[in-house]
């Protein structure tokens, strides 16, 4: 073991780190839609190449960093997510789940394809000058642009937390989730909640997705990959628990980071998959999940 | 079946066998990709609308068939009426071994299918890397123009006409015989209630993992067929998960559970591609044809969520016994 060999390992894992807290943020969407309504979103990696393209339009048109205009594609997806669960999803919440398979993946169909319309095929990059910029932490050396992402996600995942523990309609929104039938007794419009959790859900991949595209150049056909990446995150961290979701992330951010340094960089998701099937089999309700009731 | 339907069916069946005297070329080519969609729906159906197993991986058995007898072929000139017994083997042991991890510590709906899911892409990384099968470069089969040799499934399309045919004949007498048998009532049973199923002494753990086997089995089957038909393999490709999920689309859209659901909903599917198709190239604008699809996809769910056929067969008369 060569001190080379140990800061290099050191800079894979720290960059792990702080990718992983981007991939936590854009898997609590898929967590917080999962937990309360148990409907599995397979157009999610769609969703965060919609919000990739929205921060990348704002720039290429109008100069305006992704950072900006995070905010306003969040309160955007938050306002989609809403109409998309009270016109399309809500009818499918009772239904059985390969009808919901096949609504979300019409929808994801649908999101993919028109930004392959729109943007057409060419990855499209946002080019800042802080991109090169980095922060230097003992050895250490690390990518401005993505400590800025992943504090970013961590405030906005802090900020979820503060809305789900303090507000009464994120306490409501966790009693809708704990029992439905229950929460229906004491009056609660679970309808109306359950298109905040799904406008909430958006919103979260919404900001993911702005933040990726400080990190990776945004092209339609990432979509599939980073549905699967948000599957294996939450049930690693285990479906529906937000703290699980951010764990998860950090986990395959980390994983990925050190297998592309130690392996081949082809088989770095062969490692997350191989831990999916462990924690699957082992731990379904994931690491930080609850048991329920099957 | 009632007269009528037989009627029907044996005029639908009369035409499919005189199909390659009536169409050209490129009809062919869309009826051949119609009867796969059909063949693999149908083996697909097995496993989610007896069983009641939601499998969104099967491209695994797909893409390991192909591979198998496509890699015997290639390297040591084996045929594939003899690489499929390997072939299908093979598929059988990965679906032993994806159902049994999956039932044994009882995963249920989406946890189960998400399993499918790391296999099938475990899968597909592992063959990137691995040299046999010519890694993520791809395999290819020799092909020579002319050369009908049917010990080695080398030929033009009608050969694979015919073969694809059968296959989807066959594969539909089976699951007809099947669904009437002892073990079909207890997949109903099992897909119906399955804690129920097992208080009344229903075997489902052996059950499900023959809904497995036999589902792997007819779907390795349908990947050698392609590997051939195609002439070429990428693990990319033949493990994707798009590929697993359109092998879905067809018993869904169709009707879930129903013997002829898979056939008509390939045919829905395959239509709908080819006006997609016409549509898209003269509007020019890249995945446009994947809008109209997506969009077809959302009413066909939100308009017929039990299926086209079982609403189809009513309205022309026809009732099959709902399974």
């Amino acid at each position: 073991m060569t001190s080379d060999f140990l800061l290099s390992l050191a800079q894979a894992v720290s960059k792990g780190l702080l990718t992983g807290m981007v991939y936590g943020l854009m898997a609590l969407g898929l967590s917080v839609i999962f937990g309360v309504m148990r409907v599995v979103n397979f157009a999610h990696g769609e969703m965060m190449v919609v919000g990739m393209y929205l921060a990348w339009m704002g720039f290429d048109a109008l100069q305006v960093t992704p950072m900006l205009s995070l905010p306003l594609v969040a309160v955007l997806f938050f306002a989609i997510g809403y109409v998309l669960q009270r016109g399309l999803i809500q009818p499918f919440i009772s239904r059985p789940e390969h009808q919901q398979f096949l609504l979300l993946l019409a929808v994801g169909t649908l999101l993919a394809n028109a930004c392959l319309a729109i943007a057409g095929p060419d990855s499209r990059t946002v080019q800042l000058d802080s991109q090169f910029d980095s922060y230097e932490l003992g050895p250490l050396v690390l990518d401005a642009v993505r400590v800025q992402a992943a504090v970013v996600a961590l405030a906005i995942a802090v900020l979820l937390f503060l809305f789900f523990t303090r507000t009464r309609t994120g306490k409501s929104i966790r009693a809708a989730a704990d029992n439905h039938m229950g929460a229906l007794v004491v009056g609660l419009d679970v309808r109306r909640l359950y298109a905040v959790t799904f406008g909430i859900g958006a919103a979260c991949v919404g900001a993911a997705g702005a933040l990726m595209t400080t990190l990776i150049p945004v092209t339609p056909f990432l979509a599939g990959e980073y549905t699967l990446l948000a599957f294996v995150i939450v049930i690693v961290g285990g479906l529906g628990s937000m703290t699980g979701a951010l764990l998860g992330g950090l986990l395959i951010g980390v994983s990925e980071a050190v297998a592309g340094l130690l392996l081949q960089p082809s088989l770095k998701s062969m490692f997350s998959f191989g831990l999916l099937i462990v924690v699957l089999l082992l731990r379904p309700q994931g690491l930080l999940g609850r048991k329920e009731a099957r | 079946m009632n007269a009528r339907a037989a009627v029907g069916l044996a005029i639908l069946l009369a035409l499919l066998l005189a199909a390659p005297a009536l169409l050209g070329g490129y009809g062919l080519s869309i009826l051949i990709l119609l009867l796969y969609f059909a063949y693999v729906g149908q083996a697909w159906n097995i496993m989610m609308g007896f069983a009641g197993q939601l499998s969104l991986g099967h491209a695994l058995y797909a893409g390991l068939g192909g591979y198998i007898a496509a890699g015997l072929y290639f390297h040591y000139g084996i045929g594939p009426w003899l690489g499929i017994f390997a072939a299908v083997a093979v598929a059988v042991a990965a679906g032993s071994i994806v159902g049994y991890l999956g039932f044994r510590f009882s995963l249920a709906g989406v946890y189960f299918a998400l399993l499918t899911i790391a296999f099938a892409e475990f899968t597909r990384i592992g063959f990137d890397n691995w040299e046999w099968t010519g890694g993520s470069g791809g395999l290819f089969l020799r092909v020579e123009r002319g050369v009908v040799d049917l010990a080695n499934l080398r030929g033009g399309p009608v050969l694979f006409y015919y073969v694809i045919l059968a296959l989807a004949v066959g594969a539909f007498m089976l699951c007809r015989v099947l669904l009437e048998s002892r073990l079909g009532r207890y997949w109903l049973a099992i897909r119906e209630d399955a804690e129920a199923a097992q208080a009344v002494g229903v075997p489902v753990l052996r059950c499900k993992m023959l809904a497995v086997m036999i589902s792997a089995a007819l779907t390795a089957v349908a990947g050698v067929w392609n590997a051939f038909y195609y002439n070429n393999l990428f693990p990319e490709t033949a493990f994707a998960m798009s590929r697993s999920i359109e092998m879905t689309l067809a018993p869904i859209i169709g009707g879930l559970g129903t013997l002829f659901g898979p056939f008509v909903g390939a045919v829905v599917l395959t239509g709908l591609g080819e006006v997609f198709t016409a549509a898209g190239d003269r509007l020019d604008i890249p995945g446009i044809k994947q809008i109209f699809y997506g969009l077809a996809l959302l009413l066909i769910v939100m308009y017929r969520p039990a299926g086209v056929w079982p609403w189809l067969a009513t309205r022309l008369g026809f009732t099959e016994r709902k399974p």
